[in-house]
């Protein structure tokens, strides 16, 4: 029996960019399980970590519209000091860049000892310390007596990545959002990383909701996966159905761009995202990406349509996209471009 | 750390020997030595230079210098021409006073800098930001020996709140708590006059490395972790915003020196500042000399202060 764990209900968060705002992440809904990882996939600038601090709370200065259900409470409109509550106990998250996610003037053992000191008030200070060696252990960390009074600059990015993931699980959280967690890490590092993850995730039950612009991370890792580009979930499936079966031209060329074996060109679709103040806020945000199709192709107003039990697809231009011909076309259409 | 103090304090060492030399020399480039106006024009020169070659003046300069810095070393820094006394006698109440003047003003400076910093920073680009700025960008334009010339005016002769000069009122027997009071009394419009425009840099410099400091990662990293705004800018970002501050401090020393010799001579504080300026004037080398010396050591030993600090709060710069 699946339980619940997160529900998030047409969520809009908008950030200002001179008189106006500028939805980063709009009209998103998800739903997350205990013991399940969603994958939230996507290139830069699609909102998926604008969708992550959302879910943490963390942004300063954004408004944020909609629901965010964790545990039946509403975290869009929850107090600085319930939410202080939450962060750090049942609900933490995993930063991308290790190099910076610490603070240099503090030992490795204060940092992790802090969420203890706010979530666990009742500990001893004994208790605390052999809760953060017990910590760094798991995390794999060496000598942990000896990394408890050093600083960062004294460790690796790698060893730094673990004591920032040993910060996120101090309290057993529920819910683990991990946002590029292992972007910055070279790739011994990363593997390691995350078999971690899934261990500790395993151990404690948690819902993951890990967050990548790596394919291959996703695939290891994820029950669902979410493809999000401009700010919305495009595609939504379990991960065998999303690479398998395919339906949203982004994700399609999403996953050819990815090298595969016996392939000697990589097929891509042109352009970029366009960046938070050029979206095109009508229509099917994908539409100018793929120009060849009609735009009777697309909806009006697009939404997402449930295709097969638990396969999300936003828009209706999936019907009328045939990679594999279109492909030359759209490097046709590359060429011209750039002429 | 004890490490890094320890190899810290030894670098000052040559550092006190260049001030050395440095002063010896240029003292040395000035005209006349210490016969020239002691001694009466109708004495026999071939008597003078028998005396000048008793006394050494004609020695070579080094041996002239290792004299000097033995002098030193025992505490004597020569005599007066102008005061017929030595010079460690004359410096000495007078240390004491700028001394105390200097604590005063930097403790002002960091009272007044330090909770304006933070709400700047904290607060930026508020109106509360904006006054801030604003009184930072007066500091900047107003030079202190105007705006101590105004305090004098205001404070002292308007409304009569503080003496006009002096160090402490006379009749009072020294040691005496009257006495200590008078001293604060007469040390407060000064210390307060140089505070007021010094301290803008500070705040200035604080202000902005908290608006960088709070947008860095490790403070998304710590509000995660479930601490509230103040346990954030308590633990996190006040701390690591301090460096530039404690980097600062040291020149902050060689600001209040000059400070000094324009308050002092303008509140008329028996200070070295005014003892400096009254030995230019009158030509009293052997105390110009003496003073430069001690402006000189108490740079250094603000750099050497200014690094320790730094060391203390920034394990990085640590040697292990």
């Amino acid at each position: 029996m699946t339980q619940k764990l997160l529900e998030i209900k047409n969520l809009k968060t908008s950030f200002r960019i001179g008189d106006e705002y500028y939805a980063a992440v709009d009209d998103v809904s998800l739903t997350l399980n205990k013991n399940e990882v969603l994958g939230i996939v996507g290139e830069s600038g699609s909102g998926k970590s604008a969708l992550a601090f959302s879910i943490m709370g963390l942004h300063t200065r954004a408004k944020m519209e909609g629901n965010i259900l964790f545990n039946g409470k509403d975290i869009v409109n929850i107090s600085p000091a319930q939410l202080n509550q939450l962060r750090g106990d049942e609900m933490a998250m995993i930063f991308q860049d290790p190099l910076t996610a610490l603070n240099p003037l503090m030992e490795i053992g204060a940092q992790i000892s802090e969420t203890l000191i706010l979530h666990r008030p009742e500990m001893s200070q004994k208790e605390r310390k052999d809760r953060v060696i017990e910590l760094l252990t798991m995390v794999g960390i060496p000598r942990p007596e000896y990394v408890y009074e050093q600083f960062p600059h004294e460790l690796s990015g790698g060893m730094r990545q673990r004591v920032i993931i040993a910060i996120a699980i101090a309290n057993r959280p529920e819910l683990l959002i991990a946002d590029e967690p292992t972007t910055a890490l070279d790739v011994t590092n990363q593997a390691q990383i995350l078999d971690l993850i899934r261990k500790l995730k395993n151990d404690m039950g948690s819902g993951v909701i890990l967050i990548t612009h790596d394919l291959g991370v996703v695939a290891e890792m994820a029950d669902r996966v979410a493809v999000m580009y401009a700010g919305q979930i495009v595609e939504i499936a379990d991960v065998f159905t999303l690479f398998e079966n395919p339906k949203h031209p982004y994700t399609r060329s999403l996953l050819t761009s990815v090298p595969a074996e016996g392939q000697d060109k990589l097929l891509v679709i042109q352009g970029i995202v366009p960046s938070l103040q050029h979206l095109p806020r009508e229509g099917c945000r994908f539409a100018e990406r793929i120009p060849w199709l009609d735009s009777s192709a697309h909806e009006e107003d697009p939404v997402l349509h449930e295709i097969e039990p638990g396969h999300f697809v936003r828009c209706t231009c999936y019907k009328h996209f045939h990679f594999q011909d279109e492909a030359k076309e759209a490097q046709v259409h590359g060429d011209t471009r750039s002429k | 750390m004890w490490k890094f103090i320890v190899r810290r304090m030894l670098t000052t060492f040559p550092q006190l020997i260049l001030l050395s030399v440095i002063i010896f020399l240029m003292a040395q480039a000035m005209p006349g030595d210490a016969l020239t106006g002691l001694v009466d024009p109708n004495v026999d020169r071939a008597a003078i230079e028998e005396q000048r070659e008793k006394l050494g003046l004609n020695d070579p300069w080094h041996i002239k210098y290792a004299d000097w810095v033995s002098g030193l070393l025992q505490g004597d820094l020569g005599q007066s021409f102008r005061y017929k006394m030595d010079v460690t006698d004359l410096i000495e109440q007078r240390l004491i006073n700028t001394f105390w003047l200097a604590v005063a003003t930097l403790l002002f400076t960091y009272i007044i800098a330090l909770p304006l910093g933070i709400l700047s920073g904290r607060y930026n680009d508020t109106l509360l930001d904006s006054s801030i700025t604003g009184y930072t960008y007066i500091g900047f334009a107003t030079p202190l020996f105007i705006f101590a010339l105004v305090m004098l005016w205001v404070f002292g002769y308007q409304l009569q709140w503080f003496p006009t000069g002096g160090s402490v009122a006379p009749g009072l027997e020294a040691g005496s708590m009257d006495y200590i009071l008078s001293k604060v009394n007469h040390l407060l419009l000064p210390a307060l006059s140089m505070a007021l425009i010094q301290t803008v840099s500070t705040v200035q410099y604080l202000r902005s490395e908290i608006v960088d400091t709070k947008q860095k990662e490790f403070v998304v990293t710590a509000r995660a972790k479930g601490a509230s705004e103040t346990r954030v800018y308590n633990r996190h970002i006040f701390r690591n915003s301090l460096l530039p501050i404690a980097a600062y401090f040291s020149y902050e020393i060689t600001l209040l020196i000059t400070g000094t010799i324009f308050v002092e001579r303008i509140f008329s504080y028996p200070g070295m500042g005014q003892l400096f300026l009254d030995s230019i004037v009158q030509r009293d080398f052997s105390v110009v000399t003496a003073v430069v010396l001690l402006f000189g050591l108490a740079a250094i030993l603000g750099a050497l202060v200014s690094d320790i600090i730094l060391s203390i709060i920034d394990p990085r710069i640590r040697i292990k």
